[in-house]
């Protein structure tokens, strides 16, 4: 690695994997912890200081659902007394009477929430929870007034690619800043329902004409972030701006890891903070080190006018489609594999036709988030 | 719904000021101000640094000009047509209140 080592800017905790929703999308991974396996209040503050000392600026608390957790304002309040920039990832379901307010007092800067459908009836079926849509508008309109800043999340798939208007008016109703219109990634759980989520072509060409439109129509009223399909791309993205280059996440128990989706590439061992600090797993953890800078890449990204620009895509998707975590990412054009992609899409649409227009039955084929819903790799 | 919300034009009488989830802060580890935002960070120039400290709602784009043009010694309309660029980008981008 010739790259100059540089101190990572952003951090994603992952306090639960307890949710009420159980998106068949989720980031999560498919083997999920339970309560009894997440760090306690003191260990994560110890953690975000060692965070802070290291250089990171930014937190976004996430989960499952964080707020489940009864210590995010002390949280909060540890980040915000070390001047890091506080962002919590809600699904805005059953979050407390007075706790967003307590969240603002103790110094939470941004709130993301996630919404699963415009429409009241996808959210619910595609959360599996009754009354999901309504809490979530209440959700949003306490954060509002609480004075914090809002950006919504809208995961976006088969079901739902059709309601992309109504997401851009649902954002600007609610008083949102920020609006990711976000592609789903078919890693982890997305991975596991990719037949049941996949969109279609014409489905997607529309949706970017719909987003680009409405990003020069709302230019300096919403912003929207479009998060591409990787599977109808020409190049791949940037993974995480680059394995461990500037971002890393850390699980419910303490594994240090580069990215969501890194415990798929099962060659690599993850550390636990406790058993070593902080900044010597960042600088020294063999699994963070494994595809950082351009050392460890091979044709055609070794030579690719690219590797720097999106750093030979994502590791853990050159895993599940190339069976090798240090191949080109099977979304580049480049990739010898390429034209898989393309299958996936089409065997997918070939299984949707099959399981008929039916929201309620497509809905059922749905292998829902739950611990111990799928079988684990051997 | 719509309606509610315009895009904001700078002018020279307009009064920037960052909203409260925007701020200047001086990083203890690279030894570089950052601006921080919703989920981005910024790595502001001198020249953008002191036109976003000025922004401190009480200066008017105007006086914020005026001031750049004496610290830089640079032409008053020079300097404008950057500062009212530079501040058109920020408001575009929800950064910047006016």
């Amino acid at each position: 690695m010739s790259d100059p080592l540089l101190p990572p800017i952003g951090m994603l905790a992952e306090l639960t994997h307890r949710c009420p929703l159980q998106c068949p999308y989720c980031s999560n991974p498919t083997e999920l912890l339970k309560a009894n396996r997440e760090l306690d209040t003191a260990t994560w503050l110890d953690l975000f200081d060692q965070a802070a000392d290291l250089g990171v600026l930014q937190v976004h608390l996430s989960g499952g659902e964080p707020t489940l957790r009864q210590d995010i304002e002390q949280l909060v309040a540890g980040l915000s007394g070390r001047h890091v920039y506080t962002n919590l990832i809600t699904a805005g379901v059953g979050i407390a009477e007075g706790r967003i307010e307590a969240f603002a007092a103790a110094g939470l800067d941004h709130v993301q929430l996630s919404i699963q459908g415009a429409r009241a009836a996808t959210t619910e079926r595609i959360g599996n929870h009754r009354g999901g849509h309504e809490k979530k508008l209440e959700t949003a309109r306490r954060v509002r007034a609480a004075g914090l800043p809002l950006t919504i999340n809208a995961p976006i798939h088969r079901h739902n690619i059709e309601e992309v208007p109504e997401f851009i008016e649902l954002a600007l109703s609610l008083g949102a800043e920020r609006l990711e219109i976000a592609n789903v990634q078919y890693a982890g759980w997305a991975l596991v329902n990719r037949d049941a989520l996949m969109p279609d072509h014409a489905s997607v060409e529309r949706q970017v004409e719909i987003v680009e439109a409405a990003q020069e129509r709302l230019r300096g009223i919403l912003n929207i972030d479009f998060v591409t399909p990787d599977y109808f791309a020409i190049y791949p993205k940037p993974c995480m701006g680059g394995w461990a280059r500037d971002a890393f996440m850390v699980a419910p128990d303490g594994t240090v890891l580069p990215c969501h989706a890194a415990n798929t590439i099962r060659s690599l061992r993850f550390e636990r903070f406790g058993e070593r600090s902080l900044a010597q797993i960042w600088t020294d953890s063999p699994a963070f080190n494994a595809f950082r800078g351009t050392g460890w890449m091979q044709e055609p990204c070794r030579s690719c006018e690219r590797r720097e620009i999106d750093w030979g895509g994502c590791r853990c998707q050159a895993m599940a489609i190339a069976g090798d975590p240090a191949a080109t990412d099977p979304a580049c054009v480049k990739s010898p594999i390429h034209a898989r992609m393309g299958r996936f899409i089409d065997d997918a649409l070939a299984s949707a036709v099959s399981a008929g227009t039916d929201d309620k039955k497509a809905a059922e084929s749905f292998v829902y988030r739950r611990i111990a819903a799928t079988t684990q790799p051997a | 719904m719509n309606a509610l919300r315009e895009r904001a034009i700078v002018s020279l009488r307009s009064v920037p000021s960052l909203p409260k989830h925007v701020r200047i802060q001086f990083d203890t580890v690279r030894l570089a101000f950052a601006v921080l935002s919703p989920e981005r960070v910024f790595w502001p120039n001198n020249i953008s640094l002191d036109i976003l400290r000025r922004c401190d709602g009480r200066s008017s784009v105007s006086a914020i000009i005026a001031g750049l043009a004496v610290e830089y010694d640079a032409p008053e309309e020079e300097v404008a047509g950057d500062v009212t660029a530079f501040l058109q980008e920020w408001s575009d981008k929800l950064l910047v209140t006016q």
